[in-house]
């Protein structure tokens, strides 16, 4: 395994009085793709979010690329290299697709060639580039909240629940998409419901239950063994 | 793996009645005019009336750009905005006396540079205070409607006083430039010259607002900020840094706003601010809190009901408004062109 | 019996209790106490301001909403009163209707202001009641012909409450119908005040807290906040009006800067938060401070600036006409080092 370019130690982190994430520990190996699997209402949304600072986690570290970024804002976690696509995909729905793109890459213009990769990748937001991105279908921003996040080239990708309630065909685009992304050396951390995606996609995984992670381990391991899924899930995910 | 079927749905054709009610903002301005006209008769008179509506019109909206936008991205409701008109009057004011043979001479060149200078140390200063108001008085309650409510309150209340600190306790006279004083003829009605130029400034300032909104990065970021501030966050800016700049532009701009109205009304007051305060909270909920065309519309509304009301029924004009802004939140709860908040 | 009277709300501080005791007894003895027509005039005003910062109190402490339209509900009850005296004659049963039909006239008002807009956001409300008092202030100014526009209206109240009623002399004091004018007011402000006590300590007054602590949780239990929020506005109302009704009939007199102006709004404010938000006995003590100040610190300001005269600035932030300043800061500082006021420091230290 190679070195990880994320890493959570012990994280707690408690909505209003609810005590979420109890002692959350994981690991993103570098250029890989890890799964976030486990069952609704465990706490990898929170889990995420706590990554990107949106809730503070009371203790606990998180360190990216060498450094503690357990106190920083979440601004500056951004522009040190990750990427958001959160849940609800964030699209300012007053703005066009354009301006959504221009908006993602934070650093100044979008790299032309950049670009027209995410163009050839999803072709719908070129077709409508100029529209007001609140008047696009569910899964056109879907792509462009991940297009977004991808931007401009950043280290690691949150990406939270990319597939939820999408046709096939946007799926296999999206996913096309992400093996790309990772071809280019990134490394992502994928929330998935979708169990074939994740199989597909996934290097590692690393299973949440009530608040902490309970197994990580190589994501082909975890396809193949039903009985481990059954346990850790409470459900063979081939049902899926 | 094979490339994904070509997925291109088509937007769903909105109908004639969902297109009208889109752009109905839109189109209640002209058609409040020709309402006007057809109440007033007489052309002449509805011209200049319809013209001293569009200019007080825009100096509301001058003034109310700032307060709307500065709570579309923090939810931050100012009620101490007043206080930096007051301010940008009383100091565009004392610049202006200071010029007086500047503005006394009548060449239009020496007035309009008095103007500039009187209105450059107003936005300063009003910049400079709105700055300090933001670090002092609101950042320590950004997230608590009711004590920033009672904070700007305060901070009105002190900055009034300390007006009357430095300027004294009595209201201020002041004529308008030569060049600016009296009226030009046309189609038979007198059209102040003062109020053709706020109607100038006005517009200048509400293209340049949407250019800088529209095209510019920092105004996508603003934009983006009013709809769903964690995600502009989320994408590596620093959306208080960002909001800070909005809070001191939208002061200066507030004192951009009371220089013009002390020329326009030729005295200053220093609860001046406050009294305004009344007109642009109407102007900012009609348009719905957070969208800058929706003031500049609802600012152009007020505006023009005002005069039209005054000059058919003197002493109903205030409450004009507030008849205007009881029928729009009737039709739209949320104002004319609500902002879209996330969640 | 006392704990009774104050619906089980004790001050829970023996300063406090000490405090109110000391003006209770002041406001009730203050015609024998004190000499003179000023002090009088000083302990009715207080009297009077303690009703309405704490019907003020209701709305903004406890239910969490703010409003700049109670002064527009004081004056309502002002006019009232005022109007009925003047259409129909001096006498109790002018005085009677007026009262009652100021109250009814700013309950009408309240509940559609906030129906209209507490509906939407409650922050609506604040600019709303803005927009609304300042038009019906413009309103009352311009209608001269009815309301005496900025002069005012001055008319007669009943015989007895005037110092023409003599009835003799109680320890050395010379009783008049000032003075049973002054008192007919200390009851109808006491017994006011209790029952405000009483109402934010019933079941309704809880809920209101519920609301202003957490009106998304209120609502998802099964409150109708809207409903809450709205009573409380039109409560908060009467008790306004039937408090202007009261100063008119002690002032014989109304006019826009005494019952309309924004400037007594900023008052309001000032004496409910120095008191104490969300504590009723603030009212108390904010509204008696503040008249206290009104009455004797400007003088004292004034010394203090002609002492200073000689060095710049000071004498002219000094000037009594700037004590409002000196009062505006001591006001953002309570919001923001003791948002509970006076009274929530008192209880404080009693409980350490």
């Amino acid at each position: 395994m190679s070195d990880p370019i994320l890493s959570l130690n012990n994280v707690h982190t408690d909505i209003a009085q609810y005590h979420i994430l109890q002692g959350v520990d994981l690991e993103v190996p570098k250029g890989q793709v890890t799964m976030l699997l486990g069952r609704n209402g465990v706490g990898k949304t929170t889990t995420l979010k706590t990554i990107m600072g949106q809730w503070t986690c009371k203790s606990g570290e998180i360190s990216f690329d060498g450094q503690d970024m357990t106190q920083m804002a979440v601004s500056a976690r951004a522009r040190a290299g990750i990427g958001f696509v959160p849940e609800d995909m964030g699209i300012f729905a007053d703005l066009t697709v354009e301006e959504n793109m221009v908006l993602g890459a934070t650093s100044g213009p979008m790299d032309p060639k950049r670009k027209e990769w995410l163009l050839n990748a999803f072709p719908a937001l070129g077709t409508f580039w100029t529209s007001e991105a609140g008047n696009l279908s569910g899964g056109q921003k879907q792509m462009l909240s991940i297009a977004r996040a991808m931007a401009e080239d950043r280290t690691l990708y949150l990406i939270d629940e990319p597939t939820k309630g999408l046709a096939p065909a946007i799926v296999s685009t999206m996913a096309q998409a992400l093996r790309e992304l990772k071809a280019q050396g990134a490394s992502i951390l994928l929330v998935e419901q979708n169990f074939s995606v994740a199989k597909a996609l996934g290097d590692t995984a690393a299973v949440m239950d009530e608040g902490r992670v309970i197994w990580t381990g190589a994501m082909a391991d975890l396809a193949t063994d039903k009985d481990l899924q059954e346990r850790l899930m409470g459900l063979s995910m081939e049902a899926h | 793996m094979t490339a994904a079927p070509d997925h291109r749905p088509t937007f769903a054709r909105l109908s004639l009645t969902e297109r009208l009610d889109a752009s109905l903002p839109l189109l209640l301005v002209p058609i409040l005019v020709v309402l006007g006209f057809f109440a007033i008769g007489a052309p002449s008179s509805w011209l200049t009336l319809t013209v001293s509506g569009l200019a007080m019109g825009m100096m509301i909206f001058i003034m109310a750009s700032g307060l709307t936008l500065v709570f579309g991205l923090m939810d931050v409701i100012n009620f101490g905005h007043g206080a930096f008109i007051s301010v940008g009057a009383f100091v565009g004011v004392s610049v202006l006396i200071a010029l007086g043979d500047w503005t006394g001479a009548a060449s239009l060149v020496l007035n309009m540079s008095a103007i500039f200078l009187a209105v450059v140390a107003a936005m300063a200063v009003t910049g400079a205070l709105g700055w300090g108001f933001e670090r002092v008085i609101v950042k320590p309650v950004y997230g608590a409607h009711l004590k920033q409510i009672l904070v700007t309150v305060g901070g009105l209340i002190v900055i009034e006083q300390l007006i009357h600190v430095v300027w004294g306790p009595d209201e201020i006279f002041i004529n308008r430039p030569e060049m600016l004083k009296g009226a030009v003829t046309f189609a038979g009605a007198a059209l102040e010259r003062y109020r053709l130029l706020a109607v100038a400034v006005g517009l200048v300032l509400f293209l340049a607002m949407r250019i800088v909104l529209r095209r510019t990065k920092i105004g996508l970021i603003v934009r983006a900020g009013v709809e769903n501030g964690p995600m502009v966050e989320a994408l590596g800016y620093r959306l208080r840094v960002v909001f800070v700049g909005v809070f001191i532009a939208g002061s200066a701009l507030a004192g951009l706003g009371g220089v013009m109205w002390g020329l326009y009304q030729e005295v200053i007051t220093a609860n001046m601010g406050e009294r305004m305060m009344v007109l642009v909270f109407i102007v900012a909920i009609i348009g719905g809190l957070g969208s800058v065309e929706g003031a500049f519309i609802g600012a152009l509304l007020v505006g023009l009901l005002q005069n039209y009301v005054a000059f058919l029924e003197p002493k109903l004009a205030l409450v004009s408004n507030i008849a205007l802004m009881t029928a729009i939140l009737m039709w739209r709860p949320q104002g004319m062109l609500p902002v879209v908040k996330a969640k | 019996m006392i704990v009774k009277l104050l619906s089980g709300d004790k001050p829970r501080s023996r300063v406090l209790t000490a405090l109110l005791l000391v003006i209770l007894i002041c406001l009730a003895g203050a015609p024998f106490i004190f000499d003179g027509v000023r002090p009088l005039d000083t302990a009715a005003r207080i009297c009077i301001f303690i009703l309405l910062v704490a019907s003020y109190d209701l709305l903004l402490g406890y239910s969490g909403i703010v409003s700049f339209a109670h002064t527009m509900f004081f004056g309502l009850g002002a006019y009232g009163v005022a109007l009925a005296s003047i259409h129909m004659g001096r006498g109790f049963d002018a005085l009677l209707v007026g009262s009652v039909a100021g109250a009814l006239a700013a309950v009408i008002l309240a509940l559609l202001i906030g129906l209209f807009s507490l509906r939407v956001r409650a922050i609506f409300f604040a600019m709303i009641t803005l927009a609304v008092a300042s038009a019906v202030a413009v309103l009352v100014s311009q209608f001269s012909g009815l309301t005496g526009g900025e002069d005012g209206l001055t008319y007669k109240i009943p015989r007895v409450l005037t110092s023409a009623n003599r009835l003799g002399e109680i320890m050395g004091t010379k009783i008049s119908g000032k003075i049973l004018n002054y008192y007919l007011i200390f009851f109808v402000s006491l017994i006011l005040f209790l029952l405000l006590l009483r109402i934010v300590n019933s079941p309704f007054g809880r809920v209101l807290q519920a609301i202003r602590e957490n009106d998304f949780r209120a609502e998802a239990i099964g409150y109708r906040v809207v409903w809450y929020r709205t009573m409380a506005t039109c409560l908060s109302a009467a008790t306004a009006a039937l408090a202007g009704s009261l100063f008119a009939i002690w002032l014989r007199y109304v006019g826009p800067d005494t019952t309309l102006s924004f400037e007594i709004m900023l008052d309001i404010l000032l004496m409910v938060v120095i008191g104490g938000m969300g504590t009723i006995y603030g009212a108390v003590i904010g509204a008696t401070l503040f008249i206290l100040a009104q009455t004797y610190l400007q003088n004292l300001m004034g010394t203090a600036a002609e002492a200073t005269s000689g060095l710049p600035l000071i004498p002219e932030l000094l000037d009594a006409d700037r004590w409002l300043m000196w009062l505006g800061i001591l006001f953002i500082l309570s919001v923001y080092f003791f948002p509970t006021g006076i009274v929530g420091r008192l209880r404080e230290q009693h409980r350490a």
